[in-house]
């Protein structure tokens, strides 16, 4: 089965743990700059969203990679920048349309989310559930289910 | 280790930043943060200073845990000597600003002397600068999504005694007026980008992951931390504390506020019947919180406070238990909305909403008695005037009018004006939304302040409202003092290792000390945590008494001392200050007159 990352933004509190616990698997560090994913606030709306590579099937980055640095990890699904190859052209992060794909200047490559190998550890840091690691098939269910139990089809409440 | 160990020191009137190292051997002794800067503060600063000359210093200082996974360790303070109180200010904030200087690789900020001119610091990494074109620079850099900014408002630059420094735009080291020292020194803001993953190193991280993950597991299953936080926020607490009687209103004249439920947290849920939404948005986190109390709210875009200021109507900060207190309660109004407004104009203009809605119940109720005239306040001020209580908010933040006064705080009102006895503070600083008479154990622990009139000393609501770690009778003395010490000395310990307070409605010292051990180098067992907490707390005592304050300013206003509470299950109740002073004074190794004897002394190293 292949497995997605979740966002749920509803769920989200800004707190940065799923950061640090980034940052600490990539860089063994807690500094946030270094993360792959990012909580972005949107302060007048009250809203705090969690953002990353959503591992696209037909992988631009990848497609557009000159040096062949980006491959897919047949297990998890996700799209791999291979360090020793990448030569810190920065195509990929004009092609992804997303901007999940980011250069890091210190060490001259590009960086993006590999979903650690198949345990993501922001799914695990995040306290609140906004970030969970699901059945590729049904990231929506959650959703599709919230809406289900709106429908009411007894006219005596309609 | 969890220091950068490196400190960071800025000379405003020369204009020059300098790096010096960490002094260790102080840092054994004082952990990081509240402790440790104290240290370097009563150091390096003459107790007698004027707080707003030049000659004072302002200290900016993370803990070992900040910008760590422990929960909540995203939290830093500001200490300086308080203009409010001549007395040691100590002001603690949350957001994300703290955990991004320590990326930066700074354990400390420390400011001396004043600028000319206004200037902001600018801090990448270990690059720090002084930048003179506040505005200007301010904007361009605010391109950067990753600059993180702690800055006075108008409140600061106007000298209100009880202006905050507010970073992440509603996050506040709020109280004592660390803002009107900052403005003092004509520094508007520090900015602050931390990319460093050398900035510091944890003692073993295997072990620090096992403890903040335990730990974070005891906050989620505790009904406070894990429930009634997330949801209510601290404005949980407002119905609790009215039923209880112990929520002073109007100037402390009562002790329960018919309006209580209006301005409350489950109010905060209901939907507005003129526009259908309610006031709460959503709850948010702090850096690395996994409680997340923090209100954001939108308001009523027809309420009249904002009807026609559209820069109003998007989410911002909401009201938490204390501000929702001190603007609604303490001067009798019970309209959420405009408490929201007060509320948004405190963050924005960077006050106090404690001190300044406090003030404002002092003014309340002078011009109630007809020592402050509708002439000379230039409108109506009668208890519960929503508008008026707006208007003043406005004024304050600006300097203008009847609000330059009530920016000098309830205690130089109160005495300008012939009633100095009306004034609800201790040490000059305004008391938080708990009644000293209601709670015994909260009278003692405002008296007994370090900096003041403050909850967050030594939060004796634990025991004698939530039964945490024991419970406690409101009206009861004994055993309230030792019980008070040993919340004042675990605070200090808190603070001063980078977490949230409020993670101590769950943790004790033994889900703290595992954290604190794994991230510091050495042996940090909980006896010597609790050591390093007294002594902080006599450190600072210390610095008061050489700034000329005595144990005679361990007081409570006569009000709290002889008029009897009107209603409510503490009915009759005054404080037993005097039952339980003396009790203080001995568990705290000090003499009758509040003096720490020379064994004291000794025995903490102080």
């Amino acid at each position: 089965m292949q497995k997605s990352l979740h966002l749920d933004p509803n769920k989200c509190t800004g707190c940065l743990q799923c950061e640090m616990a980034c940052a600490w698997e990539n860089h063994r560090s807690f500094t946030v700059a270094k993360s792959r994913i990012k909580v972005f606030t949107f302060h007048h709306e009250g809203r705090f969203v969690p953002y990353t590579c959503t591992q696209c099937d037909e992988a631009w980055c990848m497609m557009a990679c000159p040096v062949d640095a980006i491959r897919l990890d047949p297990v998890t699904g996700a799209k791999i920048v291979l360090e020793p190859t990448c030569v810190g052209c920065k195509v990929c992060t004009i092609a992804c349309p997303f901007g999940t794909i980011n250069y890091v200047a210190q060490t001259g490559k590009v960086q993006k989310c590999d979903l650690c190998g198949g345990q993501p550890a922001c799914a695990k840091a995040c306290p609140t559930g906004a970030i969970t690691y699901v059945d590729a098939d049904w990231t929506g269910l959650g959703k599709m289910r919230q809406w289900a139990g709106k429908t009411d089809t007894n006219p005596a409440t309609v | 280790m969890a220091w950068t160990k490196n400190v960071l020191r800025v000379n405003l009137e020369a204009g020059t930043c300098t790096t010096e190292p960490l002094n260790m051997a102080w840092a054994q002794d004082y952990l990081g943060q509240r402790g440790l800067a104290t240290k370097y503060f009563v150091s390096e600063v003459d107790p007698q200073v004027d707080p707003l000359s030049p000659k004072n210093k302002l200290i900016f200082v993370t803990g070992p845990l900040t910008g760590t996974m422990a929960a909540t360790g995203g939290r830093y303070s500001v200490i300086t000597k308080g203009p409010l109180t001549g007395a040691i200010a100590c002001s603690n904030s949350g957001g994300y600003f703290g955990a991004e200087l320590k990326f930066a690789g700074w354990d400390m900020v420390i400011f001396e002397g004043a600028s000319p001119k206004p200037v902001y610091l600018l801090i990448i990494d270990d690059q720090a600068e002084l930048v003179w074109e506040t505005e200007a620079a301010l904007q361009k850099h605010h391109q950067d999504p990753q600059l993180r900014v702690a800055a006075i408002g108008r409140a600061g630059e106007q000298g209100v005694l009880y202006a905050a420094i507010v970073n992440d735009l509603h996050r506040a080291a709020g109280r004592s007026g660390v803002g009107a020292v900052m403005g003092s020194k004509n520094l508007k803001a520090v900015a602050v980008r931390g990319t460093r993953t050398d900035a510091y190193h944890l003692a073993d991280p295997e072990a620090f992951f096992k403890a903040s993950e335990a730990g974070k597991q005891v906050l989620a299953a505790h009904g406070v931390t894990g429930q009634g936080l997330p949801t209510y926020g601290t404005q949980v607490l407002m119905n609790v504390i009215n039923e209880l009687g112990a929520l002073p209103t109007r100037n402390h004249r009562d002790v329960q506020f018919e309006g209580a439920m209006a301005i409350g947290g489950e109010a905060m849920h209901e939907k507005r019947p003129t526009d259908g939404k309610a006031n709460l948005v959503t709850n948010g986190a702090c850096f690395g919180c996994t409680i997340a109390c923090g209100r954001i709210s939108r308001m009523d875009p027809g309420h009249f406070s904002v009807k026609d200021k559209p820069q109003y109507h998007g989410a911002s900060g909401g009201v938490e238990y204390e501000a929702a207190w001190a603007l609604g309660a303490a001067n009798g109004v019970s309209d959420l909305e405009a408490l929201t407004y007060a509320n948004f104009l405190c963050n924005e203009d960077g006050f106090d909403p404690i001190s300044f809605g406090a003030t404002v119940g002092a003014a309340m109720e002078l011009y109630d008695l007809g020592l402050l005239t509708k002439e000379q306040v230039g409108f109506e001020l009668p208890f519960g005037a929503t508008e008026a209580m707006v208007k003043l908010a406005e004024l304050t933040a600006r300097g203008e009018g009847f609000g330059k006064e009530i920016g000098l705080g309830s205690r130089r009102l109160c005495a300008k004006y012939g009633r100095p006895d009306l004034s609800m503070t201790v040490k000059g600083q305004e008391f938080p939304a708990y009644d000293g008479r209601g709670l015994q154990g909260m009278g003692l622990a405002y008296a007994t302040s370090n900096r003041g009139a403050c909850h967050l000393r030594g939060y004796m609501v634990s025991p004698e409202v939530l039964g945490i770690p024991v419970k406690m009778e409101p009206q009861a003395t004994e055993g309230k003092p030792a019980m008070l010490k040993a919340f004042q000395d675990l605070t200090a310990v808190v603070d001063s290792a980078g977490i949230c307070l409020f993670t101590t409605f769950a943790w004790g010292l033994s889900d703290i000390q595992p954290q604190i051990q794994a991230a510091c180098e050495g042996d940090w067992s909980e006896e010597r945590l609790l050591l390093v907490g007294e002594r902080i707390w006599n450190l600072e005592r210390q610095f008061n008494l050489a700034a000329g304050l005595t144990g005679k300013d361990d007081n409570l206003p006569p009000r709290l001392m002889k008029e009897p509470a009107k209603t409510g299950p503490q009915k009759g109740a005054v404080s037993k200050l005097d039952l339980m002073l003396p009790e203080y004074y001995q568990v705290r190794g000090w003499t009758p007159q509040g003096v720490p004897t020379p064994e004291t002394k000794a025995r903490l190293g102080v």
